[in-house]
């Protein structure tokens, strides 16, 4: 048996998926391209647009397709910071790379950041976001939901902090694990600029959008040709973003639904390890927190062992994100909400998804404990401490 | 996740000489300042021959596996000999380990060298 419960790094494909580009894959047309074929592409590739920017509550012309999540981040900040002359720009501590390793490279190069604390359950205060706001902030970034706790972050009450201060400063949030599993629209939230990516709600890999709120002037990152209006030239992946039309509306078809299920198995799951393993720690927020995710610490044994033990009974898991297990270090993310080193080194991630069972789950609750305590009899540590 | 030998996955998934040595004759105790992991080596020394070797690790799956390899590849060793082994050669016993995960078996070494230093040490005392 097998059980994947990594979903939260990418998802498998969606029947009506697949089927939805098997049936394009016929159709190979360049979408630029004036004659029949170019326009059966050109068809394809706007009726996906309407549906994705229909689950961003946007207009499809405020919609640009892109190569993945990485790229819509980095053409939302770094496009937008190419126009203008401001040079203070405001993260938090807990984003995904893809949007923390921009601020970072951006920091190096002459622009001045702020990173914001975050609390406990992995929040940002929108009044400390409010007190970092100067008059030469040009761009706002910060993460619909994060990725390895799942806290789901008060966007709303922050862009109204933005906006009291000045109608100026723009508001970019990555919404990367927040599309699909919790309620998004870049009206409600009040948002200038929304990265999405297709392979976390079952689409294909290696396609995003960006949403960007009309008036709002960003410049091209990538230098080419003038598909989706310049700001990502090359010739479009239609038979992807075909998919990826179909995965939103999927998604979006009983999404209450489908969250609540998911939300109870999790509950089961966490419930379930609360009951059978001492010494653990549940991460991120209690409440305000994706129905998917479930990030726990086990005191005094180290991730990769347990993912590696649990790999061998058939069940995917991981620590932090997938994009940082290649590194040593303990996830910045935990860190941040104040584990120390060693708990933040045994934190496992389990991410469901609209196809995980009760009978998974019954299974993943059957194999951990004996995993955790062979893991823990093995440990130099487990002999003296506590759970913090 | 990275790719280790089989001969990695086969001493993670049955760690040879897991515990502690109540009466041991010298112990090692080594953290990883890279990532933060602990390995603590014990072992029994019998007319300058070490007889047994148990480990207890808080470690990714390459320490663990470093572990294990280490305390086969002393026990039987005059200190010496035991003295020589590198990380080198654990890595070589374990049929290589990904580039990351190198450093991981530098803790073996350290904690070998260590439990053998304590050992001298407590024969000074004496
Ligand atoms: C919050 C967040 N942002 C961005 C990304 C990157 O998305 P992509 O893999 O499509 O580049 C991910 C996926 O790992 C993510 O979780
Ligand atoms: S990563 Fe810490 S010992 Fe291997």
């Amino acid at each position: 048996m097998r059980v994947y419960l990594d979903n939260n790094a990418t998802t498998p494909l969606a029947e009506e998926v697949k089927k939805e580009m098997a049936d394009s894959a016929g159709i190979f047309g360049n979408a630029s391209s004036m004659h029949k074929d170019g326009m059966l592409s050109r068809n394809l590739l706007e009726k996906a647009r309407q549906k994705v920017s229909s689950g961003l509550g946007c207009s499809p012309d405020e919609l640009i397709f892109t190569g993945c999540g990485t790229e819509s981040d980095n053409i939302a900040i770094q496009g937008f910071l190419r126009g203008t002359d401001k040079k203070h720009i405001i993260t938090s501590k807990i984003e995904h790379p893809a949007v923390l390793n921009v601020f970072k490279y951006l920091h190096n190069n002459g622009y001045e950041v702020t990173y914001l604390d975050v609390d406990e359950y992995g929040a940002v205060d929108p009044e400390l976001l409010a007190g970092a706001l100067r008059k030469d902030t040009a761009l706002v970034s910060i993460m619909t939901a994060n990725n390895e706790i799942g806290t789901i972050q008060p966007v709303k009450e922050i862009s109204e902090r933005i906006r009291e201060y000045s109608k100026d400063i723009v508001f970019h949030t990555d919404a990367v694990q927040g599309f699909g599993k919790t309620d998004i629209d870049v009206k409600k939230m009040g948002v200038d600029m929304m990265s999405v990516s297709a392979h976390k709600i079952n689409g294909p890999k290696g396609v995003g959008a960006l949403f960007i709120r009309k008036g709002v002037k960003i410049k091209p990152v990538f230098i080419g040709g003038h598909h989706e209006r310049g700001l990502r030239p090359g010739t479009e992946n239609v038979q992807g973003i075909a998919g990826f039309g179909k995965a939103v509306e999927i998604a979006m078809a009983g999404m209450k639904e489908k969250n609540e299920k998911t939300g109870r198995l999790r509950d089961k799951l966490k419930e379930g390890i609360i009951r059978s393993i001492p010494n653990i720690k549940i991460n991120g927020h209690p409440e305000t927190v994706l129905p998917n995710t479930l990030n726990v610490s086990f005191r005094d044994v180290e991730g990769e062992s347990i993912i590696m033990m649990l790999d061998m009974e058939g069940i995917s898991v991981s620590t932090g994100s997938a994009c940082t297990s290649g590194t040593l270090e303990a996830s910045h993310v935990l860190l941040s909400i104040g584990l120390d080193h060693a708990s933040a080194q045994g934190s496992v991630r389990f991410s469901l998804g609209v196809y995980n069972n009760e009978q998974e789950i019954g299974y993943v609750l059957e194999k951990l404990p004996g995993i955790i305590s062979r893991l823990r009899d093995m440990s130099p540590l487990a002999k003296k401490s506590e759970c913090k | 996740m990275e790719q280790y030998s089989e001969k990695v996955m086969e001493h993670f998934r049955n760690p040879k000489n897991v515990g502690e040595i109540p009466d041991a004759d010298g112990v090692g105790r080594v953290g990883n300042p890279t990532c933060g992991d602990i390995m603590e080596l014990y072992i029994k020394v019998d007319k300058g021959i070490i007889k047994d070797a148990r480990f207890k690790t808080f470690g990714c799956g390459a320490a663990i596996a470093s572990s294990s390899m280490v305390t086969e590849l002393v026990k039987g060793k005059t200190l010496e000999e035991a003295e020589k082994i590198s990380n080198k050669a654990v890595i070589e016993a374990l049929d290589g380990l990904p580039p990351v995960k190198r450093h991981c078996s530098v803790l073996a070494e350290e904690a070998l060298k260590k439990a053998i230093e304590d050992y001298k040490n407590r024969q000074k005392d004496v």
